[in-house]
């Protein structure tokens, strides 16, 4: 064709844009109430896998999943600035995202700067306790925290201890495939389970190492090292300090074992 | 071109058909390598990849082919990339919602098809001069041909590398009691670019004319 004058060329050039963002726009608003729903239903899938209560990468439909949590799962809401637990039954657990919460300066409040670099915790955080009969054999806690290049989001299992590590997972994270990736893998996480949090002082003492921890029985607060992950592994470290800290569950923890003491 | 109902005209069978070996985008244009090496350890994602390449690619080349006549020389480029980038924003928010699971494990890969030259080279030496029926059979023969590359390539590297096909086990492997020690050059980046370039080989041993000039 002969040269297109410069006002067709810029119509043209609009034309397709407008026609290209109703498109898009169109397909993310009609997918979006799906997608959600996956998230959700994909959060839940990884509370029952550090639960144990279903294998890892296994993918049992959104009743099965409801099903689960309906008989093992009891969700505790918990005040993060009071560190207590609080009863809201108007709170719909299953929707909530206390990490866009965290986002939300309605929802959340600031918190001093630490290692793991979590600027903002939401005020309401949920604790999963996976039931035994009447009692908890289980508590899962949510974790975040920085690594080399992402947020990660994960859940820390604690036997009734609280103290003692039952398994870990993450669930989203951007670490790079084949390094910092590697928190993802089976035997790397295996590798937690038996592993003790805190120092005989009340500190936390868990750390991934560099190398190669020993077994859990002689080196308690010890996890292996991921090679060519320092940064990935030293986040995750930091991570497990500062929700297991002060700042952290750790006051909820206190009550929830002088309760049960007492 | 009269298109009989039904039966493609030579042009068209020629479009579909040409790229699977004549002219296959991998293994003679040396295209797409990126992702072919990426998605390539399990069946799942590359066939899950390959309708995604292939959807993106066919679509592309019937939009652009269609438009073809009207789009101005001096930004066919930008309208091409503004068409292939609506329909890759559209093809990875469609997995996200049927196949949540498959769509987390392709992460970037999706994405990327924006940038896959199989589909920008299409739109720009196929649909830009030829009628949109023929432009979409190439876009849909040019899909098969990368994903034929890629489902043998994570045929083999699934097999041999976790001794599963689509996560079943075919060959037990030792640490789960089975007799098979898996081959972990499989599973890394290096097994495909061997597997590629053995195709590659073969390919041409089998087709001399496909060897370039030295």
């Amino acid at each position: 064709m002969s040269q297109p004058t410069t006002s067709y060329t810029v119509a043209f050039a609009g034309g397709v844009c407008l026609i290209c963002s109703l498109f898009v726009s169109g397909a993310a608003v009609a997918l979006k109430d799906k997608q959600d729903a996956n998230k959700v239903l994909d959060k839940q899938k990884k509370v029952l896998s550090v639960a144990g209560l279903i294998e890892e990468g296994a993918s049992p439909d959104a009743a099965e999943v409801d099903r689960i949590f309906a008989e093992r799962i009891s969700a505790r809401i918990i005040n993060m600035q009071a560190k207590k637990e609080i009863d809201d039954p108007s709170f719909d657990v299953k929707a909530y995202d206390p990490v866009k919460a965290a986002k939300d300066p309605a929802q959340s409040f600031a918190v001093t700067p630490n290692k793991a670099k979590v600027g903002r915790v939401p005020n309401r955080q949920v604790v999963y306790c996976v039931k035994q009969g009447e009692s908890c054999e289980q508590y899962i806690i949510p974790v975040e925290g920085k690594g080399l290049w992402s947020t990660m989001y994960g859940f820390l299992s604690l036997e009734p201890d609280l103290n003692t590590v039952r398994g870990i997972t993450f669930y989203a994270h951007g670490e790079t495939p084949g390094l910092g990736g590697e928190i993802d893998n089976p035997n790397w996480k295996a590798g937690w389970k038996g592993r003790r949090i805190y120092a005989a002082d009340g500190a936390v003492a868990l750390k991934v190492k560099k190398g190669k921890a020993g077994d859990a029985a002689s080196d308690p607060h010890g996890i292996d090292g991921l090679s060519g992950a320092t940064l990935t592994t030293n986040g995750v470290s930091y991570l497990v300090d500062f929700w297991l800290g002060d700042a952290g569950f750790r006051p909820y923890l206190n009550t929830l074992k002088s309760g049960s003491a007492g | 071109m009269s298109a009989t109902p039904g039966i493609l005209t030579k042009q068209q069978r020629e479009a579909l058909v040409d790229p699977l070996i004549n002219n296959n985008p991998i293994a003679l244009q040396i295209l797409g390598i990126c992702s072919a090496l990426a998605v390539t350890t399990k069946m799942e994602t590359a066939v899950v990849m390959s309708i995604g390449l292939t959807v993106v690619t066919a679509f592309s080349n019937l939009v652009i082919s269609l438009m073809r006549n009207y789009i101005p020389a001096s930004i066919r480029i930008v309208v091409q990339l503004t068409v292939i980038a609506s329909l890759v924003i559209v093809t990875d928010q469609v997995l996200k919602a049927f196949v949540f699971d498959v769509s987390k494990q392709l992460s970037v890969f999706v994405g990327l098809i924006i940038t896959n030259c199989i589909v920008m080279g299409r739109a720009e030496a196929y649909a830009m001069a030829n009628p949109p029926a023929a432009s979409f059979l190439d876009g849909i023969g040019n899909g098969l041909g990368y994903s034929l590359v890629l489902i043998s390539v994570a045929f083999i590297r699934e097999l041999f590398g976790s001794g599963k096909l689509f996560g079943v086990s075919i060959l037990p492997l030792t640490t789960e009691g089975g007799w098979y020690t898996s081959n972990g050059l499989m599973l890394l980046a290096p097994g495909a670019f061997f597997l590629i370039g053995t195709f590659i080989w073969a390919l041409r041993t089998w087709k001399p004319e496909q060897i370039e000039a030295e």
